[in-house]
């Protein structure tokens, strides 16, 4: 849910005259790309707070008679091997997969923003040593601490949550603790310590509040590649656990065992993990590229 | 230079201390231990039967002690014993290594092959019908899964060719055809992905090194367009380029471990997977360790590589 609020957020830069339309009207011209990820994703949130009304099925409920059923009127996009009916499936699958993304990055973002703040606001040696503890969490490729993590908690929705949320902290405190560095040097700072305001307080209501435009940012990007790593994890057996419909996990062994006889399987559960992070993608690097002009490319 | 590398490798060195600890405890938190699985399927097992094989897979000492042991391990080059399979862990590890580093080789190379071009061809000609292509292709490239590009490639590959694809791991040594098949579709799955952010970094840093002025006068001088941008400019905005590669090609075991697992290749990353639902903590331990030495390997590298590609970037000053 985290996407309409970083939709609307756009005008950080805008006059205070000018209404949310125009701003958004400015923004699909401006970026035509970034806009359809807007639309993507508006879309997907729409879907995963409808998915009650959107189905045509019961998602979990499995039918003996019609397995692995090609698309027809009555099963959209067919239905897999237990008799159950993939459109449904997928309509709550966007739930899944957004509730997980958007916990996970925001939980990442959060934690691991705090901790770039004060390592850049304190300095010294307490940035020093903080850096290289993010040092050792970054050096493991993202899956695999996901994976480890997710092995090592078990699985529940609750767990896989934490589990990609882990590898995001050292993402998110760079970036926080990069911005901090910079606002910290400026006068209003200086003014606000000299008229003796508390560190914290400075900390968080004096530079916390402009750091906002570079949090957006990050949360968009790592929005995308937590559900990826949400759909990994599911696929491999190690995310969410039935009887939640996952993406993922309805591209697992069984999609892949009964690929020859119902393509379709295969092809619908994957195409919805790629539409959702190209949204994300597409809307993140737009944001970026309005927000914080200085993280272009990067 | 000679202390700026001692510098880095001391570094390197707490950091794979520090990694080491970490993947210690995460695994400790894990519930349940390799004897509940292995008799999860038997059904009743006695305390002290229980008791007497923990005692013999060492995991009935306290964690520190299981600590240190497999820090002496790896210094002495000893990987401890793989529960699971009862072989030492590096005999188990050892014949998956090759296959791995093919695979991520190839993987490297193909993201390469297609990613600077395709960056350079998107920078030069920006923002007309050929670059904003570019861009959703590659934007595609990193939101579609690895794996599931795999299946779909297979997928298409049955449907259309009628051709199966080998189940079981063919050798060089035995068919060399269908072993470079059996490895260029899974390198190409997972080469796309890596391509998609060489592609994206290239362009960018091009376009901000054809903004500079030296790139100005190799215009003015009258240097024909492909001079300018291969010789002058490239040049120049391959540094950020170096540093995607070094990362990606450490991070590419992260897309090897669900790509293996698709194509049925015998590689350490897929067996990675299997090693942590087994909860076979030797061989999980060397395994992520394995990577991340991999990974800070390929950083120092990366590090190196600046100074031999940017003559003004000192070391240690």
């Amino acid at each position: 849910m985290a996407v309409r609020p970083a939709a609307i957020a756009v005008p950080a830069g805008a006059r205070p005259h000018s209404g949310v339309w125009t701003i958004l009207a400015r923004f699909v011209r401006k970026k035509p790309l970034g806009a359809a990820g807007g639309v993507l994703m508006a879309l997907m949130v729409l879907t995963a707070i409808f998915a009650d009304v959107l189905q045509t099925h019961d998602p979990i409920a499995t039918n003996a008679a019609y397995t692995l059923g090609s698309p027809n009127l009555e099963h959209w996009l067919g239905t897999d091997h237990l008799g159950r009916d993939i459109y449904s499936r997928i309509v709550h699958g966007a739930r899944v997969s957004l509730v997980v993304g958007v916990a996970s990055t925001l939980l990442g973002s959060v934690l691991g923003g705090i901790i770039g703040l004060l390592s850049g606001y304190i300095g010294g040696k307490t940035d020093l040593i903080t850096q290289r503890i993010l040092d050792i969490l970054q050096g493991l490729p993202l899956l695999v601490l996901a994976l480890v993590m997710s092995a090592a908690l078990g699985p529940s929705v609750q767990n896989v949550v934490i589990a990609i949320s882990i590898p995001i902290i050292p993402r998110a405190a760079r970036v926080i603790r990069s911005s901090v560095l910079s606002i910290r040097e400026m006068q209003y700072v200086e003014a606000a310590r000299s008229l003796g305001v508390q560190h914290l307080r400075v900390a968080f209501r004096h530079i916390l509040p402009n750091t906002i435009g570079p949090f957006i940012v990050l949360c968009t990007a790592q929005l995308g590649s937590a559900i990826l790593v949400e759909a990994t994890l599911s696929y491999l057996g190690l995310g969410v656990p039935e009887p939640y419909p996952s993406w993922g996990r309805m591209l697992s062994v069984s999609a892949a065992e009964y690929a020859q006889k119902a393509p379709h399987l295969v092809l619908f559960p994957g195409i919805a993990i790629s539409l959702a992070v190209f949204g994300s993608n597409l809307l993140g690097d737009a944001l970026r590229d309005t927000l914080d002009p200085r993280l272009r490319g990067s | 230079m000679k202390t700026y590398i001692v510098q880095r490798l001391l570094i390197a060195l707490l950091t794979l201390l520090g990694m080491s600890m970490v993947i210690f405890v995460l695994l400790r938190l894990a519930p349940g231990d390799i004897v509940d699985i292995l008799f999860a399927t038997a059904g009743y097992i006695s305390p002290s039967e229980k008791q007497a094989i923990m005692k013999e897979l060492g995991i009935d000492r306290p964690y520190v002690i299981q600590y240190l042991d497999w820090l002496h391990q790896i210094v002495t080059g000893d990987l401890g014993k793989s529960y699971r399979y009862d072989l030492p862990a590096w005999e188990v590890i050892r014949p998956l290594v090759p296959v791995t580093l093919e695979l991520a080789a190839l993987s490297m190379v193909f993201a390469v092959l297609l990613g600077l071009p395709a960056g350079v061809v998107s920078a030069v000609r920006q923002d007309t019908t050929l670059d904003y292509l570019l861009r959703v292709f590659s934007l595609a490239g990193l939101a579609m899964p690895s794996f599931w590009l795999g299946m779909v490639i297979i997928l298409g590959l049955v449907t259309w060719l009628a051709w199966i694809p080998p189940l079981t791991y063919v050798s060089p040594t035995k068919d060399l055809k269908l072993h470079a098949i059996q490895f260029l579709l899974p390198a190409l799955a997972v080469g796309y992905r890596s391509s998609a952010l060489i592609m994206r970094i290239t362009r960018s840093s091009l376009l901000e090194v054809m903004r500079e002025d030296y790139i100005r006068t190799a215009w003015a001088k009258g240097q024909t367009g492909r001079i300018v941008i291969w010789r002058h400019a490239l040049k120049n905005a391959l540094l950020p380029v170096v540093t995607v590669i070094g990362i990606e090609f450490a991070f590419l075991i992260g897309g090897l471990v669900v790509t293996e697992t698709v194509f049925n290749l015998p590689g350490v990353a897929r067996f990675l997977v299997q090693a942590i639902l087994w909860r076979d903590y030797p061989v999980v331990q060397n395994l992520v360790m394995f990577t991340a030495i991999v990974v800070i390997l390929s950083n120092l590298i990366v590090d190196m590589l600046y100074g031999v590609l940017d003559p003004r970037v000192r070391y240690g000053g």
